[in-house]
């Protein structure tokens, strides 16, 4: 499978890709690792005219100690994000949850600002950095902008970026010694998750994010509430896919990927309190 | 558009559509067959290579993306006097493959994967693996001469 033709151009700061993609305008996409971009242009079931490759600009791949939060660079891959020692310290469930993207190769390419600017409800990190109250920073034309997670994901594959946005940062609380959990079911190691969850619990309250449990990543609110109210975890697990509308596919039906998510969010809570 | 890249040690300019995926340009422009194309929706790993030292999928990435890249490819795994790669001479003697079409991606996948951790457990070589499939399901040696490579 080829994908359809386009023309190439390549950035090197986030101001001449967004002077780039403003000027190619509607028919232009960025890349950076491409592995969620080209396999959908090798189906064609996305065709660009111009793709603008910002995998070159170097000065969006970062980790750095913000005090309150941990900010990481949209250009970061999901290896570096995987095995960062910062992240390891003060944000580990983002830390293991990029150790379960794709397989290692995909890992060596994709970024976490990709996973997260394609809004795939399927893919981890999206729900993982939605579990955990990021903030994405956005650079358009006229400046720069904060989006909460929670305000972020529209629909399926559709973010509130801007067609001349670009994500340059994840802001991501620190979670100061929280109990945490990744839940991942899937039937083969590398495939999407079936349905997966990112847990945390700590002295704050806790976070919940649901993978593929509907048209956006999905924060479990229902269940934060339920324990702070000090229901017990199998009663706030019940209420784990209140806040969900999943839908069919060949793996599972609506009923299965319910009751995947109630024993899961049990799982994770589990864990996370141990 | 004009790319350049060194694979397995050789450096070669190139013209080629943007669209041009990375495995078509190794194998229809360089010749270099041994990469392969197995499902090509980065599921396989059969057309693992090495770009700029790490493994990577090259049925998803762009010739044009590798520009400036050092490539290589399971050709340049060998010495110049054929005495084979100590992970190929592993494979080799464990008989770690069967009709062999996964081979060349696992063994890009192997050598990466003890570069990054050059005493891993079975799990972690199995979990390190997990981007390759081998059809006729012969895991089991190919865990046991990467083990064996990595000298356990």
């Amino acid at each position: 499978m080829i994908p359809a033709a386009f023309d190439y151009v390549r950035a090197s700061s986030a101001a001449e890709a967004i002077s780039l993609i403003g000027q190619h305008g509607s028919d232009a996409k960025f890349i950076a690792g491409g592995h969620s971009l080209l396999p959908m242009m090798k189906l064609r079931l996305a065709q660009p005219a111009v793709l603008v490759d910002i995998s070159r600009i170097s000065d969006l791949s970062y980790i750095k100690d913000a005090g309150d939060h941990i900010a990481i660079g949209a250009l970061t891959r999901h290896m570096d994000v995987e095995k960062s020692s910062v992240l390891a310290q003060h944000v580990p469930l983002l830390a293991h949850a990029a150790g379960h993207v794709g397989d290692p190769q995909v890992r060596h390419r994709g970024t976490i600002g990709g996973s997260i600017a394609h809004a795939d409800p399927a893919s981890d990190l999206p729900a993982t950095t939605l579990a955990l109250g990021a903030t994405y920073v956005v650079q358009g034309p006229n400046g720069t902008r904060e989006i909460a997670a929670s305000d972020f994901y529209k629909s399926f594959l559709e973010s509130d970026l801007a067609e001349d946005e670009m994500l340059t940062e994840i802001r991501v609380p620190k979670m100061n010694g929280a109990g945490w959990s990744f839940q991942k079911f899937n039937r083969r190691a590398q495939d999407w998750a079936i349905v997966g969850v990112a847990a945390w619990r700590g002295a704050n309250g806790s976070g919940v994010g649901l993978v593929n449990m509907g048209q956006t990543p999905i924060l479990a609110s229902s269940v934060s509430a339920a324990l702070a109210g000090g229901a017990s975890i199998a009663d706030a697990a019940a209420l784990a896919a209140s806040d969900a509308q999943p839908s069919a596919d060949n793996n599972a039906t609506v009923e299965y990927r319910t009751h995947l998510a109630k024993v899961l969010v049990r799982r994770a809570l589990e864990q996370a309190s141990a | 558009m004009e790319i350049q890249v060194t694979v397995n040690g050789k450096k070669f300019t190139s013209d080629v559509e943007p669209r041009t995926l990375l495995v078509h340009y190794v194998r229809e422009v360089l010749n270099l067959t041994g990469t392969n194309v197995g499902c090509d929706t980065s599921s396989c790993g059969a057309c693992s290579l090495h770009l700029d030292g790490e493994a990577v999928k090259s049925c998803t990435v762009l010739a044009v993306q590798a520009d400036g890249a050092n490539i290589t490819t399971i050709e340049g795994m060998a010495a110049a006097d054929g005495t084979l790669h100590p992970m190929q001479q592993s494979f080799m003697e464990n008989h770690g493959l069967q009709c062999g079409f996964c081979t060349p991606g696992m063994v890009m996948a192997a050598t990466s994967l003890l570069k990054e951790n050059p005493n891993p457990t079975e799990d972690e070589v199995r979990i390190g693996l997990e981007g390759n499939l081998c059809r006729c399901t012969g895991y089991h040696n190919i865990v046991k001469a990467v083990l064996a490579a990595a000298g356990k």
